[in-house]
């Protein structure tokens, strides 16, 4: 039995230790903002939080992540995750989208260890996360400006 | 994704839904039939929150359902005007742009809009520049431009109608703005309020629309429709599908195009705990299993002996075959004046070569479909649909059963840039094909993994480019000889009769045979580079490559005549003002010709694709081997600006992915296998690598035209021609060779 915290809530799953946590969320909780997108640690379009820091779920055990608090882009709230949303609405950075719920739960680790981040962290935090559309100025915008909110 | 046409690209089309004559009461009408006051939130089971399944479970139409018989707008009593995008939204926005140009003719208050994608059904819902339902060529606004209006402007009679009978006023009277009909006398009512009674007023045949310069929601800053769902993780795409009892299935294919299976020993793959089944289709090997894990864990397991037909090339292989090909003159694609002689009588003669690697589309969810078998026997598929009549008959093929059996639930597309739509229909083929090896008691979800997708085939073409060109003394260009060697994704396709004329496939010409310049003596020819490896259109197709190939060129001659290269364009579009504009419009933003610092340079590139003029000029900075670029401004002519905040979303996202492939994007072929499987091998654009991009928007009040792909090809030449301005050094093939600046 696997026991997992996603968002607060307790699931104890059968399932083998090695299955990776984005399957586990997507395709055995049907929680399917989590996305898929390499599987390989290469795009960050399956990124959550584990006990608040960013980690990629497709190269997480679901035995690496029991005992910890799991954050799904479906669990986010507080201070910082408001303004990172309120700041991609205003700036409709989106397009396909599908990447963007890798790139929220990116940027909002980075606001939390970095509330006023530069352009450099900024690129550090965010490269890992691909966008095909290409929407990367306006996430760097939104990121700015969710940061005004918290500083 | 191919040029425009209003002829039909499929001869025969599915047969006829049983439905007709419900249709045929309307015929005539402007907007292809209208029923207003429908209050069912839909037959076809999405939620009217204006996401595909809003977020919920689908739940499917019942068998029974009669199909809706309004086309584009349903207005409800509880306010609401719910529009029919026809259009798969990939992230272009036409989720958005459709149901502004509704919204726009029926005054309506931009709040209650809804939208639903459209149902299968090519009688009401055709791509009107294609003669069947599907997305591309950047046409989703423009076909529907006047249909759509013609649509809103309806419903709004309809309702201003209503108003007429219930008060006893004259039409003329009766004001309607954001959503509310108003009469002076002091009556007044919302769309809510009268929308079971327009119901009942006759479609009108003929319907008044407003000038574009009382637009009032057109031209404005607009939210995308998708812009809350899209940031909380509830928008459905394709791959979030979960049908009760769903199976999903991973798919071995041949590692060589052509090839096939010679025998399978699935006995350790079944015996993966959570496998369920193992067919073999004509495509492969699918392992079906209880979930993704599973039958990835199974497929490791599958034991397959492949034979090995098929293509057995590299790709220098190939690309000595295209070099050797492009020795004699090939389909000649467009001819002015005799290029041959002018070469021979010009003194001096520049003659370069250009190649372009196969590349992948690698849209950021990656293909998959869902297939459910009814209990009547028909079937529902759910997928980013991007070429719904090709799909239901490609479909039906597999199945055994007819085109109108088979019934297509479009969802949010992560992405695509030409991948989900092919001639063919592959993937939904795919998903039927394995469908119909099982018992239909379980609904089937087949999933491509990143590598399947990026080792799959329907890249963009390789392309070598050799041209020859001549300087005229007295100014411009003389003569023009462009040869080019590639791939043809459109012969032997359902599109050949149409795309294919004279033995040259427009879509592999396209930006060359009809480049703008006036030049008096021009050659284009081509010819055609079969191989069994599959290739397609790629955001932009064919100008995808044409346009690094004549917009550096361009440039070097510019150079050699020793001109200012806005200039030398300049005195060659005098027939072409819109290209004259942006280039005009860019080079003055981006403040061309100023004298910049050591290792910067700019440079600049015109291009027409889709019937919109997009100019860019980008600013790089060159340290040894290492190229930045910095910002790329962009000017665009597209026609009335619909959501000119789209539209710059558009332009930044055509920069990244042209961008991203420049500088290091290739699919290469080693004895016929693809030697990239993963973001780790084919380098994707990532944000330190994303220039500021200004996009400024020509003002018109022509007809508006496509943004989806226009803003590919120009940044390529742009940034290449500015290396060349910073360092001297041309890098003509893409992607760029960066190592040959070493030393510079
Ligand atoms: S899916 Fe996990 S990093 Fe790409
Ligand atoms: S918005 Fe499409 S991949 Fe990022």
């Amino acid at each position: 039995m696997i026991s997992l915290k996603i968002n607060g809530a307790s699931h104890d799953l059968d399932l083998d230790g090695d299955m990776p946590l984005l399957w586990a969320v997507r395709d055995i909780l049907n929680m399917t903002g989590t996305k898929y997108g390499c599987g390989i640690g290469q795009c960050g379009a399956c990124t959550v939080h584990l006990d608040g820091q960013p980690v990629r779920s497709c190269q997480t055990p679901v035995s690496a992540a029991t005992g910890h608090d799991i954050t799904t882009i479906e669990g986010i709230h507080g201070k910082v995750a408001e303004a990172v949303q309120a700041a991609w609405r205003d700036l409709d950075v989106v397009q396909c989208g599908y990447c963007q719920s890798g790139q929220i739960m990116s940027a909002v680790g980075l606001l939390t260890q970095t509330p006023k981040p530069t352009d450099d962290d900024i690129n550090g935090a965010m490269d890992g996360n691909v966008c095909r559309c290409a929407t990367y100025g306006r996430i760097r915008a939104a990121i700015h400006q969710a940061s005004t909110k918290l500083v | 994704m191919y040029a425009k046409t209003t002829e039909s690209l499929l001869p025969t089309l599915p047969a006829e839904t049983p439905q007709a004559s419900r249709r045929t009461v309307l015929r005539g009408s402007a907007a292809g039939g209208l029923v207003l006051g429908l209050t069912l939130v839909s037959g076809r089971g999405f939620a009217a929150d204006g996401s595909p399944g809003g977020g919920k479970a689908v739940t499917l139409a019942s068998n029974t359902a009669p199909p809706e018989p309004n086309a584009f707008v349903r207005i409800a009593p509880d306010n609401t005007v719910t529009v029919i995008v026809k259009h798969l939204d990939m992230g272009q926005g036409n989720t958005t742009g459709l149901p502004t140009i509704v919204a726009e003719e029926l005054d309506a208050d931009w709040s209650q809009i809804r939208f639903e994608f459209a149902p299968a059904d090519v009688k009401l819902y055709a791509n009107l520049a294609f003669g069947v339902q599907g997305t591309g060529g950047s046409t989703a606004i423009n076909n529907s431009w006047d249909q759509l209006r013609k649509a809103g402007a309806a419903a709004r009679a309809m309702l201003v109608q209503a108003a007429v009978d219930a008060w006893k006023v004259p039409a003329d009277e009766i004001v309607v703005s954001k959503g509310v009909l108003t009469h002076k006398s002091g009556k007044r009512a919302t769309f809510g309020d009268l929308a079971e009674a327009a119901g009942k007023e006759p479609v009108p045949d003929d319907v008044k629309l407003k000038n574009p310069k009382d637009f009032t929601l057109i031209g404005t800053k607009i939210h995308r429709i998708d812009y809350v769902v899209k940031t909380d993780g509830s928008a459905k795409y394709a791959l979030d599908v979960r049908r009760p009892n769903m199976l999903t299935a991973i798919m071995s294919r041949p590692p060589r195009f052509g090839g096939g299976v010679k025998s399978v020993d699935d006995k350790d793959a079944r015996a993966v705990p959570g496998v369920v089944n193992v067919v073999v289709v004509p495509q492969g090997v699918a392992v079906l299993a209880e979930n993704t894990y599973a039958a990835r864990k199974g497929r490791e397991a599958l034991k397959i002996v492949w034979n090995d037909a098929g293509e057995a090339r590299s790709s220098a292989d190939m690309l000595a075959d295209y070099r050797k090909a492009a020795q004699t003159q090939g389909a000649v694609a467009a001819k002015k004046g005799s290029a041959e002689d002018a070469l021979t009588s010009s003194g001096k003669v520049v003659e370069v070569e250009f190649t372009f690697p196969f590349l992948a589309h690698a849209p950021m969810e990656p293909l998959n479909c869902t297939v459910e078998k009814a209990a009547d026997g028909s079937y529902d598929f759910f997928a980013g649909s991007q070429f719904q009549t090709i799909e239901q008959m490609v479909a039906a093929k597999y199945l055994g059963t007819t085109p109108d059996k088979v019934r297509i639930h479009t969802m949010w597309a992560g992405g695509s840039f030409g991948r989900r739509a092919t001639p063919d229909g592959d993937y939904f083929g795919e998903a039927a094909a394995i469908m119909s090896k099982t018992d239909g008691k379980r609904p089937v979800h087949l999933v491509y993994t990143r590598e399947d997708e990026m080792t799959g085939g329907r890249y963009r073409p390789m392309f070598y480019h050799k041209i020859r060109a001549a300087l005229d003394p007295k100014g411009g260009i003389a003569a023009w000889q462009h040869r080019l060697v590639g791939t043809s994704f459109m012969k032997g396709t359902a599109f050949a009769p149409v795309m294919v004329k004279n033995g040259v496939d427009s879509t592999a010409v396209e930006g060359v045979s009809d480049m703008p310049y006036a030049i008096p003596n021009l050659l284009v020819d081509w010819h055609d580079a079969p191989t069994p490896i599959t290739t397609l259109w790629w955001r932009s197709v064919g100008h995808s490559h044409t346009a690094q190939a004549v917009e550096v060129m361009v440039d070097e001659l510019a150079h050699a005549a020793g001109q200012d290269p806005v200039a030398f364009r300049l005195a060659m579009l005098k027939d072409h003002p819109r290209h004259a504009g942006v280039l005009k419009l860019a080079a003055e933003k981006a403040n061309f010709g100023q004298k910049l610092a050591a290792g910067k340079g700019r440079g600049v590139a015109v291009h027409e694709s889709f019937n919109t003029v997009v100019a860019m000029v980008a600013d790089v900075t060159v340290t040894g081997a290492e190229v930045k670029v910095d910002r790329v401004v962009v000017a665009v002519d597209c026609g009335i600006p619909i959501n000119p905040d789209v539209i710059k979303a558009q332009m930044e996202g055509g920069v990244g992915y042209g961008l991203g492939a420049a500088l290091r994007n290739q699919i290469t072929f080693k004895n016929g296998e693809v030697e990239q499987s993963n973001f780790d091998t084919y380098l994707p654009l990532r944000m330190s690598d994303m220039p500021v991009v200004e996009v400024y928007i020509m003002p018109s009040m022509e007809k508006p035209t496509g943004v989806g792909e226009p803003g590919v090809p120009p940044v390529a030449p742009a940034v290449s021609n500015a290396i060349f301005a910073a360092t001297g050094k041309r890098l003509r093939s893409l992607p760029f060779d960066f190592d040959s600046l070493k030393g510079a």
